[in-house]
């Protein structure tokens, strides 16, 4: 009861914040984008293919690498490191709550508002791309394979939050600034296909990529960007990205049973 | 589970730096102030009992619990920081009852005691209004409200008049004198000596992360030897009594009252000074009006073992 009221507190403390204003537009610049292509573009039922190969472009180019990491980076690293600096996580520490539950429900809450957020992002480039084809858009998404896809892209855009944002919340724990710590991550994210089979286990967006309904082709400039790997099953790389999230969330429960507050060396 | 809060043998350094030092106490129930310069210790031991730090040596036990055990001891402890910061956008009647909804209360009960809490604060109608809007002396009444709203049996307060009108600094003070009564623990920090003198039951001197001195005010005002006691008579002839006094060779120092109607008396054995004291009276040589311990206060006490530069005496 405790978790779900203090996930309940952070819900509505933070969720709708002018400061996280950056987050929302990291969220929805694709879902600007789609709507002008909507209305300004040509729409054949032929082009069907083209812009479910854009969109999954969008989502594992964009979404993944960009807008979800940065977006998580921003909501968890002020779930813990944003209160310590603002001098509020004392309040917290001094209620009878374990510092464990504390932690995961403070994950549980930014999780909820970036898969709220990301999720709505996703939901809404989804059903502009397709809105433009009139009849054909929908007989696509409802009579076609439109519906998975959806549902894929919601999935992964959870695994994505909650990947990243345990990431970042363990991150906001070991260094008193994470973001140089998040960009060696990115980096690591990016050179990731090219390592051995053993290190590419220890990316999120590496367990991603083989959920993605619909493979980015390598042609063009999406040739810079993907990289052929060893292709595994979606049930193992759900599992296997759900035991790295819950191996970076045991080690976070371990460090702030020993957090201690002292904010003027923040 | 006893009554006492128990240090035993604490230290915790930052760093290289000390934050105190081998610190043994045991404290009883009722109002106990910590008393010391900036930077001696004072929020650390707070903070080392509740958790919020960790010793680097020693064990640290309250009411039996330890500070790792969050969910018991929390939930019979209060801890008013000394930190003027609050969450964004909050009331303070939000404040208040977003802290015991997380110490799992119905609503109903948790609404009942918030509006208590703030009551008993003095806030009434301010609690409605944003935090970001309150002056200082009602933020410091507000993390009062919020630390006591839960009726903790130990209550931690880290220099909690700052801020305060002297009216609100009274209304406090009765509520710490209160809730001593009522057998909590009340655990202050206070720069302010005469306050100190007025609530505390017992005084902790620290300075340097070292403990000086603990125990009832005059306890430790009579354990500080190596300063003679001053006290204040008053009395028709002050200069025969001063000189009186000199010749049975118990006094070490004399200087007469403003007025001219006393004289402070500075002695080595208090003891056989008032036994003296009696035989001069009852020699009807001079007439005693009042006899009274001239440096039995905490800012005494403080000068005496602090000094005013801070560094032990």
């Amino acid at each position: 009861m405790q978790a779900q009221r203090l996930t309940r507190i952070e819900l509505r403390r933070n969720l709708f914040s002018w400061k996280a204003a950056w987050i929302y537009c990291l969220a929805f610049i694709p879902t600007v984008i789609i709507s002008i292509h909507m209305l300004v573009g040509r729409h054949p039922s032929f082009a069907i293919g083209e812009d479910t190969n854009i969109l999954a472009g969008i989502v594992q180019l964009y979404y993944i690498r960009l807008g979800v990491f940065f977006g998580c980076l921003g909501i968890f690293s002020r779930l813990i490191r944003g209160e310590m600096i603002e001098r509020n996580l004392h309040y917290y520490l001094l209620s009878p709550v374990r510092r464990e539950v504390l932690l995961l429900a403070k994950f549980a809450a930014g999780s909820i508002s970036a898969v709220f957020l990301f999720g709505s992002a996703i939901a809404a480039d989804f059903a502009l791309m397709y809105a433009g084809f009139g009849t054909a858009g929908g007989d696509y998404i409802f009579n076609g394979p439109g519906m998975g896809q959806l549902v894929a892209y919601l999935l992964i855009v959870v695994l994505a939050c909650l990947g990243y944002g345990a990431m970042f919340l363990m991150l906001s724990m070991m260094f008193r600034n994470p973001a140089p710590a998040a960009m060696l991550v990115l980096g690591w994210e990016t050179i990731n296909p090219v390592l051995p089979s053993l290190l590419q286990k220890i990316s999120v967006a590496s367990y991603l990529r083989h959920l993605m309904p619909v493979s980015v082709s390598s042609d063009g400039i999406f040739a810079l960007l993907t990289v052929e790997t060893e292709p595994v099953s979606g049930w193992a790389a759900t599992a296997g990205l759900l035991a790295l999230i819950a191996i970076v969330l045991t080690y976070s429960c371990y460090r702030i049973r020993t957090l201690e507050i002292r904010y003027s060396t923040e | 589970m006893n009554d006492r809060i128990i240090f035993e043998d604490v230290s915790k350094f930052y760093g290289e730096v000390l934050g105190v030092n081998r610190i043994s106490l045991s404290i009883p129930p009722g109002i106990t102030t910590l008393v010391g310069p900036n930077g001696s210790g004072k929020t650390t031991i707070m903070n080392l009992m509740t958790g919020l730090v960790q010793p680097s040596n020693g064990h640290i036990s309250v009411l039996g619990l330890s500070p790792g055990d969050q969910t018991e001891l929390f939930s019979i402890l209060g801890y008013c920081t000394q930190f003027d910061t609050f969450p964004r956008g909050l009331t303070g009647w939000q404040f208040v009852l977003d802290g015991l909804m997380l110490h799992g209360l119905e609503m109903d009960l948790a609404v009942d005691l918030a509006a208590q809490a703030i009551e008993r604060a003095q806030l009434g109608d301010a609690a409605g209004r944003k935090i970001a809007g309150y002056s200082k002396g009602m933020r410091q009444k507000i993390r009062l409200a919020q630390a006591i709203a839960h009726h903790p049996r130990v209550l931690v307060l880290d220099e909690p008049l700052n801020g305060l009108d002297p009216m609100a600094r009274a209304e406090s003070i009765a509520l710490f004198q209160e809730l001593g009564r009522q057998g909590m623990h009340v655990l202050i920090s206070s720069h302010i000596l005469d306050e100190v003198d007025r609530i505390s039951d017992r005084v902790i001197l620290i300075t340097g992360g070292y403990l000086i001195a603990e125990g009832n005010i005059h306890q430790v005002r009579q354990e500080v030897h190596e300063k003679p006691m001053q006290v204040l008579i008053r009395c028709d002839h002050p200069e025969l009594l001063a000189s009186k006094m000199f010749a049975i060779n118990h006094c070490v120092e004399a200087r007469l009252h403003a007025d001219g109607k006393g004289v402070f008396l500075r002695t080595a054995d208090i003891d056989q000074f008032y036994s003296m004291l009696n035989g001069i009276a009852a020699d009807g040589l001079v007439k005693i009006d009042a006899v009274a311990p001239a440096d039995d206060n905490a800012s005494a006490i403080y000068q005496y073992l602090i000094g005013t530069d801070g560094s032990p005496s």
